[in-house]
């Protein structure tokens, strides 16, 4: 049987506000009576490593998401989203940033980043739909590029078994005021872009 | 009311209704954020809230307020156990005034650690009761109980987290501060205060016998729960208990389990659920201290059960568990297939480009490495220490990492052992106040020929930004006694002490060449905020950018490091990580990289 209602991997790279989207998210399913589990890289990884939160809604046991039942990889970055790609269920969803941020490897000339299609063929292959999309861009256009994990949430929304409405005031909650509508109009372009 | 809350904050709530008077800790991941909670609320609830110079600092001072009959807490990592153990283990025979909760955050995979060592073991060393919480709510609930069991048996006990519990986020219920104990006082008695000899063996003798009535107490506990179905079970603790009751649910399979949430184990709940099965699987992270209690009592209860776990190798010995991981444990024993995660192609984890945690763009930490090197060549012999310096380890300046303030003893000892090559010693200024100061002490009285480097940014920066007395400010934003850490160098006996600004290279070589040159013991501190608490503060400096004609290509600043130097064609180029610091255009051969005006 499932042990959780939706279960969701949001990776990307330290100081890309992955945190944040877990908060919105908590708070939302709390506001709509559910049970809510997360867990969050805090330390050595948050300086420019590699980050992964699990987001559970509608589940009461661990925080933790077994590998190959996330229901949505949620990525901030596409080398990330192919980092942790092991943990999508195979009905799963892959929601991707297309914007890279260039490991320090590949700006030392230790490695070489791959073209997107690299990244997204080997994705398409172990879940049933993958969604690449502008998130940064999309963040622009909303008024800044700080708000590209609210594209991304905007894009997760219809995935979320709670909604819209609940999710938005959440976020009102979250964000300092003073950056609510660049952040109201990202979701709703994050939201826009995957219907 | 019920509140979306991290592990560490659930914690910190649970303390404050508990209505602990005094909380002390050092930062440490995945401990740091109780204290970070609760400081900037200290003083509105009336509360003593402080970072302490270390961890055995912190226990004293926990211990001390408790002795006033204050509750109080101390927070730690796992490792900070280690430098606290000394007043830990004895504080056991001579007991706590007002209930202590002693916090040890293990980290299972060395996820921002440098070993997984299992604080429960430390618990059982001191015979003192564990409470082992499997998620935010429990840890929450267990403060509070830790609190009034420390009362009851007139002992500290110990709360552990693991990382997943500290750094996860749940729903969960809280209630409201309670108000500290009125008119604290400190009543002499030595018998019960002073470790003499002549006091500590009646006290020995005393913890022992309290065991029986600790044993008995705990096993009560809501979070020792046996649930029977069927002759083939689990044992599984903390964080653990809840993979196996996933894998259960998932499976629909008919498994007892019982769960263990305190230490000392509960004898009797284990034989009797031990009496019932014919094969157990017990289930933990780190050490197999329940597998091994679980060998122990079968012989006495049950001594035809097969018992998994470690030893047989169906449950790993490194590393932290996930719920995959014990659902494939327990599917093994029960002779149900495996489910893999989905393998991706060789090829495509190939085109993978590591990201590691980096020293930050603009951090003078990489500034003060890349003059290090120039000045001392890559030959010398380079004792590193913990902190985000230790992140330089590409640089050829990071050596040795054993614990906190090990860089200057270590060194001391290789120039003790013959090693005749220079020798610079590396640590930050918070751990130099934490454990670096003995060891430069030592080093002065007995003539240790080396240089000593403090990276000094004003700030506890990986666990945080936490402060130091060298910061200026107590973790309640107090103002503290100006510090100088020339001064407390030059008065422990070092023989040249030079401060230069990592982000002025040439000033900054010219220190190390002549700390280097130096007959005797050196020390140099390196001085520039930390590139984040800069930031933070408001600091701006204007961005470099790369004057294609000029570059030659010759990717010198490529190899400095730096996150916002990229290789753009045949150039290199600026990105916008860029925070002005300025120390890329002092290293261009060719004079490329120039401010933005």
């Amino acid at each position: 049987m499932r042990t959780s209602e939706c279960d969701v991997v949001v990776v990307g790279v330290g100081g890309q506000g992955v945190i944040l989207i877990s908060e919105i998210i908590g708070r939302a399913a709390m506001m709509a009576g559910l049970s809510v589990r997360g867990v969050e890289t805090h330390g050595m990884a948050q300086r420019g490593g590699s980050v992964i939160n699990h987001i559970r809604v509608g589940c009461s046991f661990s925080a933790m998401i077994s590998p190959g039942s996330a229901d949505v990889l949620l990525a901030m970055e596409p080398v990330e989203a192919l980092r942790y790609a092991h943990y999508l269920s195979p009905q799963g969803v892959a929601l991707v940033n297309s914007r890279p941020v260039m490991p320090i490897t590949v700006t030392t000339g230790m490695a070489s980043y791959p073209s997107i299609e690299e990244i997204l063929a080997p994705l398409r292959g172990i879940c049933s739909q993958v969604k690449p999309m502008d998130a940064t861009g999309l963040a622009e256009e909303a008024g800044s590029p700080q708000a590209t994990n609210v594209v991304m949430l905007g894009a997760l929304s219809e995935h979320l078994p709670i909604e819209e409405a609940t999710i938005l005031s959440a976020l009102s909650e979250t964000v300092p005021a003073r950056f609510l509508e660049i952040n109201k109009k990202a979701f709703e372009l994050g939201k826009i872009e995957v219907e | 009311m019920r509140e979306y809350l991290l592990g560490n904050v659930a914690i910190a709530k649970g303390i404050l209704e508990a209505g602990a008077g005094v909380v002390s800790g050092y930062p440490g991941t995945p401990s740091s954020e109780i204290v970070d909670y609760l400081a900037p609320i200290a003083k509105e609830h009336g509360i003593h809230v402080e970072w302490s110079v270390n961890e055995k600092v912190a226990m004293e001072v926990a211990i001390g307020a408790s002795w006033t009959g204050t509750r109080s807490a101390v927070t730690m990592k796992h490792v900070g156990l280690n430098v606290a153990a000394d007043p830990f283990m004895t504080l056991a025979y001579l007991g706590v005034g007002g209930g202590m909760v002693v916090i040890s955050a293990d980290d299972p995979y060395c996820h921002s650690s440098q070993n997984e060592q299992d604080s429960r073991r430390y618990a059982q060393f001191a015979r003192i009761p564990c409470l082992d919480p499997a998620d935010p709510q429990e840890a929450r609930d267990m403060i509070l109980r830790a609190f009034s069991l420390s009362e009851k048996f007139g002992l500290p006990v110990m709360v552990r987290p693991t990382t997943r519990v500290s750094h996860a986020r749940a729903d969960v219920e809280v209630g409201l501060p309670t108000k500290r104990v009125d008119s604290p006082k400190f009543f002499k008695n030595p018998p019960r205060r002073v470790a003499l000899p002549v006091h500590a063996r009646p006290l020995h003798a005393e913890l022992l016998e309290k065991q029986a009535g600790i044993e008995a107490t705990l096993a009560e506990e809501l979070w020792n729960r046996a649930e029977m179905r069927g002759e083939v079970g689990i044992i599984a603790s903390g964080i653990a208990g809840l993979y196996a009751a996933e894998a259960i649910a998932e499976l629909e399979a008919d498994l007892s389990l019982l769960r263990i949430g305190t230490y000392p184990i509960p004898r009797r709940s284990v034989g009797d659920f031990l009496e019932r099965l014919d094969m157990v699987l017990v289930v933990e992270e780190m050490d197999a201290v329940i597998e091994e209690f679980v060998e122990m009592v079968a012989k006495e209860r049950n001594p035809d059960v097969k018992i998994l776990g470690k030893r047989s190798g169906s449950i790993p010995g490194v590393g932290e568990l996930d719920p995959l991981i014990v659902r494939n444990a327990i599917a093994g024993m029960i002779d149900l297939p495996r489910k893999m995660a989905p393998k991706m192609s060789p090829e495509a984890l190939t085109i993978l480009p590591p990201r590691p945690p980096t020293l930050c763009p603009g951090c003078s930490h990489r500034a003060a490495y890349y003059a290090m090197r120039k000045a001392f060549g890559k030959d010398a012999v380079f004792p590193n220490d913990i902190g985000c310096y230790t992140m330089g380890v590409g640089m050829g300046t990071v050596d040795t990492c054993l614990c906190m303030g090990a860089s200057i003893t270590v060194g001391s000892g290789i120039r003790f052992g013959g090693e005749e090559r220079p020798i610079c010693a590396v640590l930050g200024d918070s751990t130099f106040l934490h454990s670096g100061l003995t060891g430069l002490l030592n080093a002065a009285y007995n003539g240790a020929r080396m240089t000593v480097a403090i990276l000094d940014n004003s700030i506890t920066a990986m666990t945080g930004h936490q402060p130091h007395p060298g910061t200026g400010r107590t973790a309640c934003c107090e103002l503290s006694p100006p510090l100088s850490l020339e001064d407390i160098c030059r008065s422990l006996g070092a023989g040249s002490v030079d401060t230069a600004d990592p982000y002025d290279l040439e000033s900054m070589i010219g220190a190390f060449e002549r700390a280097r040159d130096h007959p005797g013991l050196s020390v140099v501190v390196a001085k520039q905020a930390c590139v984040i608490s800069a930031m933070r503060a408001g600091v701006r400096r204007p961005r470099l950018a790369v004057d294609s004609e000029k570059c030659g290509g010759c990717k010198i600043c490529i190899k400095f490091g730096c996150p916002a130097i990229e290789f753009d064609g045949n150039v290199a180029k600026i990105n916008a990580l860029c925070s002005g610091c300025g120390v890329c255009a002092q290293i261009c051969p060719e004079k490329a990289i120039e401010v933005v005006k």
